[in-house]
Formats: C-alpha cells, sequence, structure tokens
C-alpha cells in the first residue's frame, strides 16, 4: 500500500455491528478496489475485538482507534506516530456533534440523513485534520449552512453572516 | 412529493429488500433512473439525484457515472446544488480521475464568492482532494484567503494550506510569512490550523523550521494561557481547555526543542507546569499529559522532567482505563533502552500488568519484562515470566519462551538454573519454540559436564511422564543415549534416587519410537540414543540388536538408513562400534555446523573435539554464583 505523504488521519468509517457502511471518509487518494479491502479488513478486525480490550489496534504502518456507540462503530486510522487518546477524543466530539444535531442520535439518523453526516464531518474536519475545536461554533455553522440551503439562489443570501 | 423525501424513500426500499438480488434489483432501477434524470435539463431534483447515487455508491455499487454530474452540480449558482456536488466530488473523486480537473476553475470562483458558505465548500473539497496541479493554481489565492478574511475562513484556508504543501512542498516558502502572523490570532480554530501549518512547514524545511524557533516563547505563552484559563463553555473539554489545540501546541514544541539546548531551556518549566498541573482522570487530561511526556522526552530536558515524564508514565499504569495503560506501556517500551533506571522503578507494576485481561496490555508488559531483566532481578523476574509463559494466550507462547531463553542466556546465575529453566519451557512450551532450542540446549548440557547426572535423572522423569513435546523428547532421547550409564546408577547429588533398569530405558525409547505422537526427527533422535546405548549398558545389548533390525524394514528412509547402517555397525563393523558411539566432546556453537535438531552420533561421522572457549560476554561480568566448572552460565551471543 502506497502511502502519498505523511497524515496526521487516513480513514474515518462508521460501520454497525452486521459490518454494513454508514460513512467513509479517506483523507489520503486510495483506488476503489483498495478502499473496499480496507473496508473488509477493517470491519472484520474491529468486529472480531473482545468487549475488554483497549480501542487501540496495529494494521500496516497505521494505528486504528475504534469505538462503538450504540449500534455503530467509529473508527479512525491514524499515522504511527499520532496520539491515540487524543483521536478518541476526536471522535467522541463527532459522536457529541451528531447528537446535537439529530437530538439523541442512533444509526437510524445517519442512514437516512448520510449527507447531513457527511457535512457535519466537513464543519468539524478538513483535509485530515481538526478545523475547529468549538462545539458550539460547528453547530452554529450547520445550522447557518441548512439555512441557506432553503432557499433557492445564493447570491441573496450575501449578507447571511452568521459568523 | 418534495425531492429529499424521494430520497428517504429510495434508502426505505432499499432497507427493505430481503435479499441481496433483491436489492440490486432495486438498485439497478434506481440507478437507471437516476441516469435518465442526468441526462435530462435541469429540473429541481438534481441535487437529490446525486445524493441518491452518493447512497447507493456507498453501499458498494458502481457510481462513476454520476461524476460529471457533480462537475456540473458544483458549477451551478444554487447553494444545495453546490453542496451536494461537492460532496460528491470528494466522494467520486480523487486526484486520480480526470475529471477532478475539471472542477479547478468552479473551484477557483468559489473561492471569491460572496459567501462565506461556498467559499467554505471550496476550501473544503480543495483541501479533501486537490491535486498537485490544483494547488500550484490556487494557492495563491488561498494565501490571500489567510490573511484578510473571517476566522471562519482563515481557518479553513489555512488547513488547504497544509494541504498544499503536503502535496508541493516548494510552495511552503509562500505561506511562511502568513504562518507566521497566524499565531498571533485569538481564534481558537484559526490558531490550532496556524499550529498545525507551522509543523508542517518546520518538518519540511530546516531553514523555516530555525526561523520558528523565535516563535517558541510565544507558544509557551499562549500554551501557559490554556493550562491556566478557567472554564470557558466553548473550550473545556473535561477540566482542560481545548486539549486538541494544547496537543497540537506540545507537539510543535517538541519539534522545535528537538536537538536545540536553547529551545528546550524555553519549553522547560511550561512542560513542568503541564506536567504537574494537568487533570488525567478524563481521556482528554490524559492525551495532554501524554504528549507532554512524548514532548519531554524528544527534547534536551532536565534529567528531573524526565524523571518526572516517566513517573506519569508509570502513574498511568495503575489507571483504571485500559487505553491509558496500554499507551504507558507503548511509551515506556520506546524509552527502555534510554532512560532504563527510571524505567526500572515502575518494574513491579509492569510485571503485575502481565495478568492484565487484555491481550494487547499483555504483549506489550511481556516486551517491557523482558526488556527489564537484568542480572540483579533474573530470578524473581523468571518466576514472572515462567508463571505468565503457562497461563498466556497461545499467539505470545513463542515470543515469550524466545525471550526467556535470550534472558536466561545473558543472565543465569548458574548453569543448573539455566538447565532448569530451559527444561521448564520445554515441558510448559514445548510446542512453541525455535528449532535451534535443542541443538542449543544439548550443546548447554555438554558444556556442564559436572550435572550430566542432574540433567538425565530430570530429562528421564519428564520423558517417563510426557512424550508429546517434540523439543523436550529429542532432547532427554539424546541424552539418556548420551548419559545412559549414570541413569542406571541411581544415585545423584543433585536430584532424588531412582531406580532405573537398563529395561526400564529401553522402553521409554521404544515408546517415543513407536508413538504417534512422535516426529520423524523425534525418532531419529530415538533410535541413535538406543543404539548408543550399547556401549553404555551390559545385559541388554540383544534387544537393542532387535529393535535396530525391525527399523531397518521402516517406511521411513530416514530411519531406514540409519537402522540399516546401525546393524552393519553390529554386524561388519562390530570392532569399531565402541570406538563410535564413544562419548561426545565438548561441543562450542561453531562447531554445531548447519544441521538443524540433530547433532552427534548418527552415522559414521565425528566432530572435532573443540576446547570449550571463553564465552564473549554481552554485558559485563555479572556476580553470579557458579555451581563449578569454568564458565558462567550464559553471557553466549544469541
Amino acid at each position: 500500500m502506497v502511502r502519498y505523504f505523511k497524515k496526521i488521519m487516513h480513514f474515518l468509517l462508521l460501520f454497525s455491528r452486521q459490518g454494513r457502511l454508514r460513512l467513509q471518509k479517506w483523507f489520503t487518494p486510495t483506488p476503489e478496489r483498495e478502499k473496499k479491502k480496507i473496508i473488509r479488513d477493517m470491519t472484520a478486525m474491529v468486529l472480531a475485538r473482545k468487549p475488554k480490550t483497549c480501542n487501540f489496534l496495529h494494521w500496516m504502518d497505521l494505528k486504528v482507534v475504534y469505538k462503538r456507540y450504540a449500534s455503530l462503530f467509529f473508527c479512525l486510522a491514524i499515522d504511527d506516530q499520532e496520539n491515540e487518546l487524543l483521536a478518541l477524543e476526536i471522535l467522541h466530539r463527532y459522536v457529541e456533534l451528531l447528537d446535537k444535531y439529530f437530538g439523541n442520535v442512533c444509526e437510524l439518523d445517519i442512514i437516512f440523513n448520510f449527507e447531513k453526516a457527511y457535512f457535519i464531518l466537513d464543519e468539524f474536519l478538513i483535509g485530515g485534520e481538526v478545523q475547529e475545536t468549538s462545539k458550539q461554533t460547528v453547530a452554529r455553522c450547520i445550522e447557518a449552512s441548512d439555512m441557506l440551503q432553503e432557499v433557492k439562489h445564493t447570491h441573496t443570501l450575501a449578507h447571511m453572516l452568521i459568523l | 412529493m418534495s425531492p429529499s423525501v424521494r430520497l428517504q424513500e429510495m434508502i426505505r426500499v432499499i432497507r427493505s429488500a430481503r435479499t441481496q438480488g433483491e436489492e440490486r434489483g432495486v438498485i439497478q432501477r434506481e440507478c437507471a433512473a437516476i441516469r435518465a434524470q442526468f441526462r435530462q435539463a435541469d429540473n429541481g431534483g438534481r441535487s437529490h439525484n446525486l445524493a441518491k447515487l452518493l447512497y447507493v455508491h456507498m453501499l458498494g455499487y458502481p457510481a462513476h457515472f454520476g461524476q460529471m454530474e457533480c462537475v456540473r452540480l458544483i458549477a451551478s449558482p444554487r447553494y444545495n446544488e453546490k453542496r451536494v456536488g461537492y460532496l460528491g466530488a470528494m466522494m467520486l473523486l480523487d486526484e486520480n480521475q480526470d475529471a477532478s480537473l475539471l472542477i479547478t476553475n468552479s473551484i477557483k470562483n468559489d473561492l471569491a464568492h460572496s459567501s462565506q458558505y461556498v467559499q467554505s465548500l471550496a476550501l473544503c473539497t480543495l483541501a479533501c482532494m486537490g491535486s498537485a496541479e490544483m494547488c500550484r493554481d490556487l494557492a495563491p489565492e488561498i494565501d490571500r484567503l489567510l490573511r484578510a478574511s473571517s476566522s471562519y475562513i482563515k481557518k479553513k484556508a489555512t488547513l488547504c494550506a497544509v494541504h498544499i504543501v503536503r502535496k508541493v512542498p516548494e510552495l511552503g516558502e509562500l505561506f511562511t510569512p502568513a504562518a507566521r502572523a497566524l499565531l498571533a490570532e485569538k481564534n481558537h480554530g484559526v490558531l490550532h490550523g496556524a499550529v498545525i501549518l507551522i509543523t508542517e512547514l518546520c518538518e519540511r524545511n530546516a531553514q523555516t523550521l530555525v526561523q520558528f524557533r523565535e516563535a517558541v516563547p510565544e507558544l509557551v505563552h499562549i500554551m501557559r494561557g490554556l493550562v491556566t484559563s478557567g472554564y470557558s463553555p466553548e473550550h473545556t473539554v473535561a477540566g482542560i481547555s481545548d486539549p486538541f489545540l494544547q496537543v497540537r501546541i506540545l507537539r510543535l514544541l517538541r519539534i522545535l526543542g528537538r536537538n536545540n539546548d536553547t529551545a528546550s531551556d524555553a519549553m522547560n518549566d511550561l512542560l513542568a507546569q503541564v506536567a504537574t498541573n494537568t487533570d488525567s482522570s478524563k481521556t482528554a487530561g490524559s492525551a495532554v499529559l501524554y504528549e507532554t511526556v512524548l514532548t519531554v522526552m524528544d527534547i534536551k530536558s532536565e534529567s528531573g522532567l524526565r524523571v518526572l515524564a516517566v513517573n506519569i508514565l508509570g502513574r498511568f499504569l495503575l489507571n483504571n482505563d485500559r487505553n491509558i495503560r496500554y499507551i504507558s506501556m507503548t511509551s515506556l517500551q520506546k524509552i527502555v533502552s534510554t532512560d532504563h533506571n527510571a524505567v526500572q522503578r515502575h518494574r513491579g507494576t509492569i510485571v503485575d500488568c502481565l495478568k492484565d485481561q487484555d491481550a494487547s496490555v499483555k504483549r506489550r508488559a511481556l516486551e517491557l519484562s523482558l526488556a527489564l531483566v537484568s542480572a540483579i532481578n533474573i530470578r524473581s523476574m523468571m518466576k514472572e515470566l515462567l508463571l505468565f509463559l503457562s497461563t498466556c494466550p497461545p499467539e505470545l507462547k513463542s515470543h515469550a519462551a524466545s525471550g526467556i531463553f535470550n534472558a536466561a542466556e545473558r543472565y543465569s546465575p548458574s548453569q543448573r538454573w539455566h538447565i532448569d529453566t530451559i527444561l521448564h519451557v520445554l515441558i510448559t512450551a514445548g510446542a512453541d519454540v525455535r528449532d535451534e532450542t535443542v541443538p542449543n540446549l544439548i550443546q548447554l548440557i555438554t558444556n556442564a559436564s559436572q550435572l550430566h547426572c542432574y540433567t538425565v535423572h530430570k530429562l528421564y522423569r519428564a520423558l517417563v511422564a510426557d512424550i508429546s513435546q517434540q523439543p523436550l523428547v529429542q532432547v532427554a532421547c539424546w541424552c539418556i543415549g548420551e548419559y545412559g550409564d549414570s541413569l542406571l546408577q541411581g544415585d545423584c547429588e543433585e536430584t532424588e534416587p531412582i531406580q532405573v533398569t537398563e529395561d526400564d530405558i529401553l522402553d521409554a525409547l521404544e515408546t517415543v519410537l513407536q508413538s504417534h505422537m512422535s516426529s520423524p526427527a523425534t525418532r531419529g533422535f530415538a533410535l541413535t540414543a538406543t543404539m548408543k546405548l550399547s556401549t553404555r549398558i551390559t545385559e541388554n545389548v540383544d534387544r537393542i540388536r532387535s529393535i535396530v533390525s525391525i527399523y531397518g524394514s521402516c517406511m521411513d528412509v530416514e530411519l531406514q538408513q540409519r537402522a540399516v547402517e546401525y546393524n552393519a555397525l553390529f554386524k561388519k563393523y562390530d570392532h569399531m562400534r565402541a570406538a563410535v558411539l564413544e562419548k561426545m566432546p565438548v561441543m562450542d556453537r561453531s562447531s554445531m555446523g548447519q544441521t538443524n535438531g540433530e547433532s552427534g552420533g548418527g552415522g559414521v561421522q565425528e566432530l572435532e573435539p573443540t576446547k570449550p572457549k571463553q564465552p564473549e560476554m554481552m554485558v559485563a561480568p555479572q556476580p553470579a554464583s557458579q555451581v563449578g566448572g569454568g564458565e558462567g552460565g550464559g553471557g553466549h551471543g544469541f
């Protein structure tokens, strides 16, 4: 597997207990076939973990940090040199953001509103890095973007500066 | 019907499919409809059609026909269409697709859009999948946004710059001035991005690194502000003020302080402050402490600070959270050679972790324990390690066994202890030891001449109890063949006396020969041992003759060959038999040759008798108590 350049995060996957993919975000360019293989491998590895083990795995030259929230597994692959505990915090923050947006988020929310899950992720992370460390700010931005979406043409809303 | 309901309706229909085939059918129909819609003129439902396709893509179905639609939607003036278009681009296009170049112009226009949410879409997409060419093209735009825009845009532009620098390192120079200025920002999002950008620039360019060392006081000041600030609803996580930012600053400080005394000095007090004042009861605080420890160990810190860092790791070992225990051990592993004494202080806790439930923690504890074995603690450590070996998960057995052998080699307090330890391992984990263990052990035994009697008694007992562990059986056979006369004598100083008759010994060897559990190599050992006994016993030589002749027609070629040769030794070359089967000389490792598992006796081959040489010591001579004989039990290179 070729690593094009050093990155903090390599990919983020969300999947159910049955191994159904609910979200995938790739932070390095990866061919489709390889993506499918990685998803299969990750799912198999994480689902095989026994309950009382730590949340870190080694896979190839990466560290995989995973955590289960209700019926979904959140799985983040980071560089070998990275801080796993912070990666756990990143996952947790994303879950909090989803929870705030959907109100008591559950897997069905992510299934039926997958594009929203991506929009939220894209306000939290960019290019494999955290872009905003304040929960409230991310929530406000999502709200504003949503409102913008309701209107037909964007240029009439140029004045709509929430921030 | 509103288009978004149609998307959710489709999802519902797909989910209600009862078989894979049914699902495929639904999806094929939907994709056909979507394709048709794409070909039509703008009908207000474009974004929802693309969204449907993206859902289908996530299920693993092909969606490349949507790529051009993404390009079209990105160019739309409608925000909702742009949003889905850009999302589609990030999911379906990467720099390796030709279509990705087509969106460069749209991105360029959107970077200058009057709505910051549109700008945001462009920035996010560029940072996600921008190719080197796109990056070169748009870098000046990004630089402009870094300098003059809202915090919302600046923070995104900063990370976009990070992506650009990763793709096209030469462009780092372009962003360096802006990056420096960004450190003065108050907005955490922008600051966080700035720190990442500076880190990236410093890692790629040595001159930039030198330049940014001057920023250390500023970074220390920012960090101090975070550590001492009170609760902030925006940024506090479990009592820690913006742990994400703190960790990134610590990382940058690490890079700046590495190999540089001045910079390291400037951050020393701050690191001590963070190390002492950060509450590690939750993950957020532990993440910061962990990063602090990594930084302290990597820069030129004072010894007091290093000890503080190692103690933090020691405290982590006692944490209830197994994640924290795990990373503590990986960190200790990294520093055990450089800060050996500091880590030794936590040996007790580390050894306790051998009993942890978590297999990963166990594995780390094993690595660390092996690294911490020394001449002083060898006896107590070995007790723990042997206990671990008997209960450890199967995947760790082999590694544990090798580690134990290594440790025994280096630090055995006596030859008898050494032999006992190896025997213990062979009895507990015989199936998991490496091939060289058998010749190595045999060599060790021949060298401990005063222990031959003790060893053969012990091995005989072990053999009679259990013939399933092949390495053990092989060594036992070899010893019985070699020292069978000691065994018959009955008394031995070191162990309880036992009455063994010639028939008993031959019974034991025959059992090995006939057992289905014995491997071909093992049976070879047993046959040769039986043959050797013909010169060491007096009464049952005929029995040996008959065993040997039976195996002359054995199906196993190796055994057959041996038996035939031994038969010949009895018949035509009986006058040479005593000389050929004489006691083996003491071996040293270099004369053992390339054979695996078998040494001595088979066939008419003679090893040159060599003098036992003084082994090279890997470590300084230890005050080891010796049973006698010229050599300490250990010190051979492995």
